[in-house]
């Protein structure tokens, strides 16, 4: 009987990939459901904060401004790092047609990366902070970074040497900028004088310091959230529609438009601001341009499902890829229209910016991910999911989730924006109390924590799925039943 | 993937080999991040200078990284726009060479509260020892927690001077005697700010952390404030803010 859930509970496992290592794919897989878990739950929270400050307990190690950077921390490298490993690890040895290079580097990459998410969610609530967003780690935790990703990239790299394939696909390129470019970035910006063990001052001063920032900042969005995921759409989208990528030109110009042009986009961060006129103009404009090779991303992504429309409507597993790529256009076009200057003057600092990073961190990231976690369950755990139908609850709540993120966040800046600036007829502020203006923004962030529980449950129901699907007796080792 | 014969040398030379792969990728993410951050330390297209900002005291360093632990920035930017409703809320737009001390940066990317670049002497320091014991006291309806553990921890002499060193190093023009001077200099001033407390009624002692913190509060935005006021001012802002309202 098709019940609609053929890709997530049932899968044809090839005879030719027992030579991969897919356990090191299950320890990111689980990695990844752990701490998608626990960041979005700490973004709940805060979220929480904002609405009804009690609940920032009165005890310094849950104030919003200890926990905030917990959350970014948490849901980008966490879980978005780990989703990109699991999906890179899965991907990388089948399309290479090898097994990984070293397993002891797969395991030391695992560890290390689990050991600093650790060592960040007990040093960011006690204040150990160097409060560059998204960069806050101490500098200790910034030598453990530098030195696990030197060992993936010889890894990844090493693979690619010992390949039985002539050419590298399309997913292999994006996937090679994010293992490069990242360490560049963070290197440059974690530059800094230690005082003592647990703080340091950056070696730049002022705006500079705020331009390195922002260049790391907002590629930390481009080479961390965004390359590695077209590299998984890449792979994973032509696999779960079994059909071909629309266009292999494409995917030559939209890569290098993309990797060329998004670093220099980190200025738009700084409109405004006393940073020298010229830096603030090439952010904004190579922020327009961002647009077309996004585009391109997004319409080779939804073109490659030409012909498989039709199970769209029933595949949990390509709604969630259909909605996270729809997403990526969509917030890859609002991001431009921000750095606008006159629109940025209305944006800047307010809640429309948070509606903006969750409508692509949790309709991009996170749909494009649990696309993936759903297909490849049953292919590394040889197993069906326990509950299939729930794949498909859980992309509505989260779908909805989001709905009532972004529309509520994005009422809540305009909201506060509109009031900041508003003058009454004597060319007077119209709201000269500050408070005034938080207050009208309450129901917004009531609404908020009702889109972002959403969201969490369906993550929840997800793990509960799969710990459930995971600890059921193995169907069979070579073929699990179809549904 | 089809079409392989319309890019014959993306497909024959870039995607045949790792190496040069990596290379064309490693120059293509390098030219922008080069372009943009290599001019900011020349005098020519770097952020401009403003006579008279001077680094902090050691008290206040010690405050700002107080600052910087509790997270404030993350709910208060330090960055005044050049537009006319800002001016009226704020007041003087941000010059370039107020941060020139500032490591890290703090201009924020939320005000989720006020921005605080001009809030150095608006309040008396009482208003902030009561504001962070409890936010609602001195601003009513204010969503802020209360970080009462301010009041009760005390900053380490020997911790600050040790912050003072590495900003040494990192390019801030502190003497060595100013290092050597740091105790001494955190007890005066802790002692000044505990006096215009004591004048106020508040009993508390120069080595808490509230003191730090207020210190640094006081000292936001006032050097760029004077300097502006001496007539120092840096190139007009994109759009002038009229300036015939008084705050």
């Amino acid at each position: 009987m098709p019940t609609g859930h053929e890709s997530v509970a049932a899968a044809a496992i090839r005879p030719d990939e027992s030579g991969y290592d897919d356990d090191i794919v299950k320890m990111f897989f689980a990695a990844t459901v752990t701490w998608a878990a626990v960041g979005m739950l700490v973004g709940l929270w805060i979220a929480l904060e904002l609405a009804w400050w009690p609940a920032n307990l009165g005890l310094p190690y849950t104030t919003f401004g200890r926990l905030r950077p917990l959350h970014t921390n948490a849901v980008i490298f966490a879980f978005g790092g780990n989703i990109c490993f699991t999906g890179i690890y899965y991907s990388m040895q089948r399309l290479l047609r090898t097994r990984m290079w070293s397993d002891a580097i797969s395991r030391f990459h695992f560890w290390g990366w689990q050991a600093i998410i650790v060592a960040a969610a007990i040093t960011l609530p006690l204040g150990m902070t160097e409060s560059k967003e998204y960069a806050e780690l101490i500098w200790p935790i910034d030598l453990a970074i530098v030195v696990v990703w030197v060992a993936f990239a010889v890894n990844f790299f090493g693979t690619i040497a010992v390949r039985k394939v002539a050419h590298l696909y399309v997913a292999i390129w994006f996937y090679m900028s994010f293992v490069i470019t990242i360490p560049v970035l963070h290197i440059v910006n974690s530059l800094a004088i230690p005082a003592t063990l647990f703080r340091s001052y950056p070696v730049y001063a002022g705006l500079t310091d705020a331009l390195v920032q922002w260049w790391y900042g907002h590629n930390a969005v481009g080479f961390f959230l965004t390359t590695p995921f077209l590299g998984l759409m890449y792979y994973f989208l032509p696999r779960a529609a079994e059909r071909p990528v629309y266009s292999y030109r494409l995917s030559i110009v939209h890569f290098w438009a993309l990797v060329f042009l998004y670093i220099w986009a980190g200025p738009h961060h700084l409109l405004y601001s006393a940073l020298p006129e010229w830096a603030q103009t090439l952010g904004m404009v190579f922020s327009i341009m961002l647009i077309a090779p996004s585009w391109g991303g997004m319409l080779n992504g939804l073109l490659t499902l030409r012909g498989a429309w039709d199970r769209v409507r029933t595949d949990p597993v390509l709604k969630f890829m259909v909605v996270a790529v729809s997403f990526y256009g969509m917030s890859t076009f609002e991001g431009p229209m921000m750095s606008i200057r006159a629109v940025n003057s209305l944006s800047h600092f307010t809640n429309w910016t948070i509606g903006h990073v969750h409508s692509g961190a949790l309709g991009w990231v996170g749909m494009v991910s649990f696309g993936i976690l759903y297909w490849l369950f049953p292919r590394v755990w040889k197993r069906p999911l326990a509950y299939p139908s729930w794949a498909t609850t859980h992309f509505w709540l989260a779908t909805i989730g989001i709905v009532l993120y972004t529309v509520s966040m994005w009422a809540a800046g305009l909201t506060e924006g509109l009031e900041w600036r508003a003058l009454d007829t004597a060319g007077q502020l119209k709201y000269p109390n500050f408070v005034d203006i938080v207050h009208q923004l309450n129901p917004f962030y009531w609404l908020r924590v009702v889109g972002g529980g959403m969201y969490l449950i369906g993550v929840i129901m997800m793990a509960w799925n799969f710990i459930r699907s995971a600890s059921a007796k193995a169907v069979s080792a070579e073929a699990p039943a179809a549904a | 993937m089809a079409g392989t014969e319309r890019d014959p040398f993306h497909r024959r030379v870039l995607e045949k080999s790792g190496a040069i792969f990596a290379v064309a990728t490693t120059v293509a993410i390098m030219i922008g991040g080069l372009v943009e951050i290599i001019p900011m330390f020349t005098a020519k297209f770097g952020p401009e200078h403003l006579a008279g900002v001077k680094p902090y005291t050691p008290l206040e360093v010690a405050g700002r990284d107080i600052y910087i632990r509790e997270g404030c920035y993350l709910c208060h930017s330090q960055m005044v726009r050049p537009t006319r409703a800002e001016y009226l809320r704020y007041g003087e737009w941000t010059r370039a060479g107020e941060y020139a001390y500032d490591h890290p940066f703090l201009l924020g990317s939320r005000r989720i509260g006020p921005d605080l670049q001009r809030v150095g002497g608006k309040y008396p320091d009482a208003w902030h020892f009561e504001h962070m014991a409890n936010p609602r006291a001195t601003s009513p309806g204010s969503i802020m927690p209360p970080y009462q553990w301010l009041h009760s921890q005390r900053i380490d002499p020997a911790d600050v001077q040790a912050s003072v060193r590495a900003l040494q190093r990192a390019g801030v023009p502190y003497t060595d005697a100013d290092i050597a001077g740091t105790p001494a200099q955190l007890a005066a001033q802790g002692q000044e700010i505990v006096g215009r407390l004591a004048a106020a009624g508040i009993k508390t002692e120069p080595d808490r952390e509230i003191v730090a913190l207020i210190a640094y509060l006081q000292r936001l935005g006032k050097d760029g404030r004077a300097a502006i006021a001496a007539g120092a001012t840096a190139p007009k802002p994109e759009a002038p803010p009229k300036v015939q309202a008084a705050r």
